[in-house]
């Protein structure tokens, strides 16, 4: 069912010199860090597609914990203390507990996957992330088989949290949720890091997860709490517009939003101004991904 | 005080507004052209060029309470203020057309159709487009001021559906955007003729 090529090195898609010269932000000291992190083995699941720079990938995020602007979090997310950090573990879990990160992310076990990322908002990236197969943190806990969801949350902590603070309708924390088949899947990641680099602060640091075949808002950020459910968890953005957004939220080109049209998408880097191209079903990993809905009704379940 | 200002905004001559006008627009183009918006350069254009048009509408409604209330004349200046508004809405339109949409017809015209927040756009856009053809002193002329002050009474929708579509535009409720809304909101109550309810039945 899943295909992987393991074979494909980060140096093997961008030459070192290129990926240099994307953006003149590598011209410091800091690009010998960023480079010495990206030369471990990288896995490529984006078609060979350049990644985009490290400073598109954490100068334009949705991040409402920090404001609404794109450039919000990357200018006020340095309030956020990431350490200490512990994850609160509960639900249908043989081992329930608050875990310290350091207990959850086996620094030997990360990897470095290339995956495309596809907001909701119609626009996309290539991100060059390290990681950790979610399911082997998932298995430390224990699950139980009646747990058939695993549910997240994001930090509140609106003192340093300035979106939290005011305004919007957003009934923090922020909440996603996975059906277990999902969780477990291979392709999905529990991001720690971009390009080598530990996870930027706007980018959802600690640790995130990473969908790669869902819109981006499923790929919930700074995470404290896991938990496993036999019912589907509310998730934010449903709860905030259960027309607009499903809980399933599969990157879809014949699923139609009231609000985009998901048939194209503009890709962040692609020239001046952000070349549209189509979009691929599940965001181009069908192959590995589909079997997971094959008796759905996708524009039901969306 | 008030009469030195008038005499003042009298001497303003119009093509100030079309020379100095879109000046922020050409701002925005270059920045966009060399980088300098950010990642998204085109979201950027989007959105500011259509805030600059809602910011001139809005500009334009102020102008008939102003004088009412305070005696401060510049209704020379609506007409400039108009048609640098429409102004903007076209480049806001062409942004979406050329940059952000980048010529894909097929799903432009579903989104009109069935968007709604580009509904609302498209249509207060359309509204505008009577008011901009007959914004000269020939079009004045021809229809007669009464027709052609009731003509031009289709601003107030499509202000109103430009502040909608900044709204719906948004994710979530966003201060801003409904502050906009709010403002115009009040200017077209100003607008309104309150007469004592027996005389309402009446008529």
């Amino acid at each position: 069912m899943t295909r992987f090529r393991p074979d494909l090195r980060y140096s093997d898609i961008t030459p070192k010199e290129v990926f240099l010269n994307r953006r003149s932000f590598l011209a410091s000291a800091a690009a010998a860090g960023i480079m010495a992190g990206s030369q471990v083995s990288a896995r490529d699941f984006a078609g060979g597609e350049t990644p985009n720079s490290f400073e598109e990938i954490t100068s334009y995020n949705n991040f409402y914990e920090f404001g609404f602007d794109k450039g919000d979090p990357a200018r006020h997310a340095s309030a956020l203390t990431t350490d200490p950090w512990s994850i609160k573990v509960d639900g249908l879990v043989d081992k329930p507990g608050t875990y310290d990160i350091s207990d959850l992310v086996d620094e030997a076990e990360i990897e470095e996957r290339i995956y495309r990322f596809r907001c909701v908002e119609a626009w996309s990236m290539v991100i060059p992330w390290n990681g950790i197969e979610l399911s082997k943190i998932l298995n430390k806990f224990g699950p139980q088989p009646g747990a058939k969801y695993v549910a997240f949350e994001t930090l509140v902590r609106p003192e340093e949290m300035r979106g939290q603070r005011r305004g919007g309708n957003i009934e923090w924390p922020y909440r996603e949720g996975l059906r277990m088949d999902e969780a477990m899947h291979p392709l999905t990641l529990m991001g720690t890091g971009i390009y080598g680099e530990p996870m930027p602060k706007q980018n959802g640091a600690p640790i995130r997860l990473v969908v790669p075949w869902k819109y981006g808002f499923k790929s919930i950020k700074s995470i404290v709490r896991i938990s496993f459910t036999e019912e589907e968890p509310p998730t934010t953005w449903n709860m905030l517009q259960p027309r607009e957004y499903g809980f399933y939220a599969n990157v879809n080109p014949e699923v139609d939003h009231p609000r985009w049209s998901q048939a194209s998408e503009r890709r962040i880097g692609d020239g001046r101004f952000n070349r549209r191209r189509d979009t691929l079903m599940l965001n181009g990993y069908a192959d590995q991904v589909a079997d997971l809905y094959a008796d759905m009704d996708l524009t039901k379940f969306f | 005080m008030i009469d030195r200002l008038n005499s003042l905004a009298r001497k303003v001559p119009n093509w100030v507004f079309y020379v100095f006008g879109p000046l922020p627009a050409a701002w925005l183009l270059w920045q966009g052209f060399n980088g300098a918006l950010g990642v998204d350069p085109v979201k950027v254009m989007e959105h500011e060029l259509g805030l600059i048009a809602l910011q001139l509408l809005i500009a334009g409604l102020l102008i008939t309470p102003l004088r009412r209330h305070t005696g401060l004349n510049l209704i020379k200046w609506r007409r400039p203020l108009g048609i640098l508004a429409f102004a903007y809405v076209v480049f806001h339109l062409l942004v979406w057309v050329l940059l952000d949409m980048q010529l894909y017809w097929d799903q432009m015209l579903r989104d009109i159709a069935k968007r709604p927040y580009i509904t609302v756009g498209m249509v207060s856009f359309v509204l505008l487009l009577p008011l901009v053809a007959t914004s000269n002193n020939r079009s004045l002329r021809r229809l007669g001021a009464t027709a052609w002050n009731k003509l031009h009474r289709l601003v107030y929708p499509a202000v109103l559906l430009g502040g909608v579509h900044f709204v719906m535009v948004q994710k979530v409720w966003e201060v801003e955007a409904l502050a906009y809304l709010v403002t115009i909101l009040l200017l077209l109550l100003t607008r309104v003729k309150w007469r004592p309810i027996g005389q309402r039945l009446r008529a």
